[in-house]
């Protein structure tokens, strides 16, 4: 590689970070607007002009708070668990593509890297996020923590399946593991047409994985607290929050990426690139909202609920609309 | 004329990137190894476990594997280490005694362990001539020709390993339906029709009443 490819390279490296690290803070205030106006209340509206800057200043208190370890935790498990959270979800980052090639006196991608199996890439960093919640709750040596991190491996585990079984479906309408090659097969026609079934498999895997409301069981605030995470305070807590934005950013993109044709939209002739990043942002907004009404709107399960909803209806769905899927292809074919 | 060596040795000699990623790898991946080992903690040895995985995977990304690396990361890490430590946090620490670091074992390791380092050695610095001669059935010609390593191992996995791929797909199905059958409770509406299970188990689970049904599935999750 010679300099300017290293040059490019760092710039894309660097700008996820940015969008990593600062990403939750307008997120978190949009939130914080859409979850007030559905209960008929203001939301945030002191800091700053309407409230907008009050998560920048709940951030800024998060840097200079005091960073409390609990006296009998495992101090070495309980330092690490925070990056184990945040590392999967920002490395996940790598592969989503942003728009088609542009053309800058050389062509370059909007995205980090096209790996040959990008999708297992995603696939194989969500099952290590998993690490983070389990290795926090453990070592805070806290029965509520405790209780969070059991819940949450049960469910992340469980539904990793029914994510695999959706994305599975994609690859064999795609014929490819790399999510370039996946948005341009879907030039014609988005892969929730004939994927309908994956597409709601895959968005509720999607919500449960990242813990959210109505499947936000592992940090259940009216039973345990904030479940995995309630005995970090400070700027570690703050890790777990970014993962947890991140994470949802990152589930939107794929969805929009596997079944809603990523870049793919309505272009102006010359301007392909700027439009398809704006078509594939507003595809990720519209799955952000849709976040937000979820928890807005839905109580939360109750454990045996998730588990029975996991093991006896999506995955034999799941498994079907494989079965269907690998069919039509062959008949394709 | 040269003989020069296949993968791995190859690679390193034609970029610096490779070479300094090699090293980094291989050492966190020997170190974590060794940390794993000597953890008295299991929770510990479980997470020294899922480094070594992770910088394994990360030298298959070096030999051109990535779907070798990505299954090792996801089934490995993400599967049966989860498995692991969730077993680990079921127990109580406390209780275990504490492990000693050294056992009656490690009079047959060490000679194992000089050996298999001799094999090792011998294979991959030896000479180049028995390394050329013990590359795997697809040299890195025949893997561009298919399109790629996840393509090779397609071929590789459904025309001649056909066989013994469905065989094990049966045999792991069978035993986690045979892990279902054995982690499950007999519930009270069944004891008529198995008295026997229902003297297997403790009284304590089997009310004698029909109480509200156990939610089974929260055993498979398991």
């Amino acid at each position: 590689m010679d300099f300017w490819a290293w040059l490019i390279l760092i710039t894309k490296v660097l700008a996820i970070f940015v969008l990593f690290a600062l990403g939750a803070i307008p997120l978190v205030l949009l939130e914080r607007w859409v979850l007030g106006r559905m209960q008929s209340r203001y939301g945030p509206h002191r800091v700053g002009w309407r409230g907008s800057l009050q998560s920048a200043a709940d951030g800024l208190k998060l840097g200079i708070k005091e960073d409390m370890i609990p006296g009998k935790s495992d101090k070495g498990v309980y330092w690490f668990a925070p990056v184990m959270m945040v590392m999967p979800a920002m490395a996940a980052w790598a592969i989503v593509p942003f728009g088609p090639e542009v053309e800058m006196g050389r062509t370059i991608g909007l995205w980090v890297a096209d790996l040959n199996v990008g999708i297992l890439f995603f696939l194989a960093m969500g099952s290590l996020g998993v690490y983070g919640v389990v290795m926090s709750g453990w070592s805070s040596n806290s029965k509520y923590a405790h209780l969070g991190a059991l819940r949450s491996s049960a469910q992340v585990i469980s539904y990793e399946l029914v994510m695999g079984l959706a994305v599975l479906a994609v690859i064999i309408y795609a014929g490819s593991l790399s999510l370039i090659d996946i948005v341009n097969a879907q030039a014609g026609l988005w892969f929730i047409v004939p994927q309908l079934i994956g597409f709601l498999l895959f968005v509720f895997a999607a919500v449960a994985e990242t813990n959210r409301a109505p499947f936000d069981l592992p940090e259940a605030e009216s039973e345990l607290v904030a479940g995995f995470h309630v005995e970090y305070s400070g700027m570690r807590w703050a890790f777990f929050f970014m993962a947890e934005y991140a994470n949802m950013l990152l589930m939107a993109a794929l969805v929009a990426t596997l079944f809603l044709g990523g870049w793919n939209g309505w272009t102006i002739p010359g301007l392909e690139a700027l439009t398809g990043v704006i078509w594939f942002l507003l595809k990720v907004s519209l799955f952000m909202f849709g976040f937000f009404l979820l928890r807005a709107t839905q109580p939360r399960f109750r454990y045996d609920q998730l588990m029975n909803f996991c093991w006896k209806i999506l995955i034999p769905i799941g498994v079907v609309n494989l079965l269907i899927a690998a069919g039509l292809r062959m008949a394709w074919s | 004329m040269t003989v020069r060596r296949p993968g791995l040795a190859n690679r390193m000699a034609d970029n610096l990137e490779t070479t300094v990623a090699f090293w980094y790898l291989a050492i966190a991946a020997v170190g974590a190894g060794a940390l794993m080992l000597v953890a008295r903690n299991p929770v510990h040895s479980a997470i020294s476990l899922v480094i070594v995985i992770f910088h394994v995977a990360g030298l298959f990304v070096i030999l051109g594997a990535g779907f070798l690396a990505v299954a090792q990361i996801a089934i490995y890490a993400g599967a049966i280490v989860v498995l692991f430590l969730f077993t680990l946090m079921m127990l109580d620490m406390r209780r275990l005694p504490e492990e000693r670091v050294t056992h009656r074992q490690i009079w047959l390791g060490i000679p194992l362990g000089i050996l298999l380092a001799i094999e090792g050695v011998v294979v991959s610095v030896g000479t180049p001539e028995i390394s050329a001669s013990i590359k795997g059935t697809f040299p890195p010609a025949t893997v561009s020709e298919l399109g790629g390593s996840t393509q090779a191992l397609a071929v590789s996995l459904f025309n001649e390993f056909t066989l013994p791929f469905l065989g094990a797909s049966v045999l792991l199905t069978a035993a986690t339906i045979g892990a279902i059958v054995l982690a499950r409770r007999v519930e009270a509406h069944e004891q008529a029709d198995y008295p026997q299970a229902a003297e297997a188990s403790s009284p304590d689970d089997t009310p004698a009443e029909p109480g509200p049904a156990e939610p089974v599935l929260e055993e498979s999750a398991r």
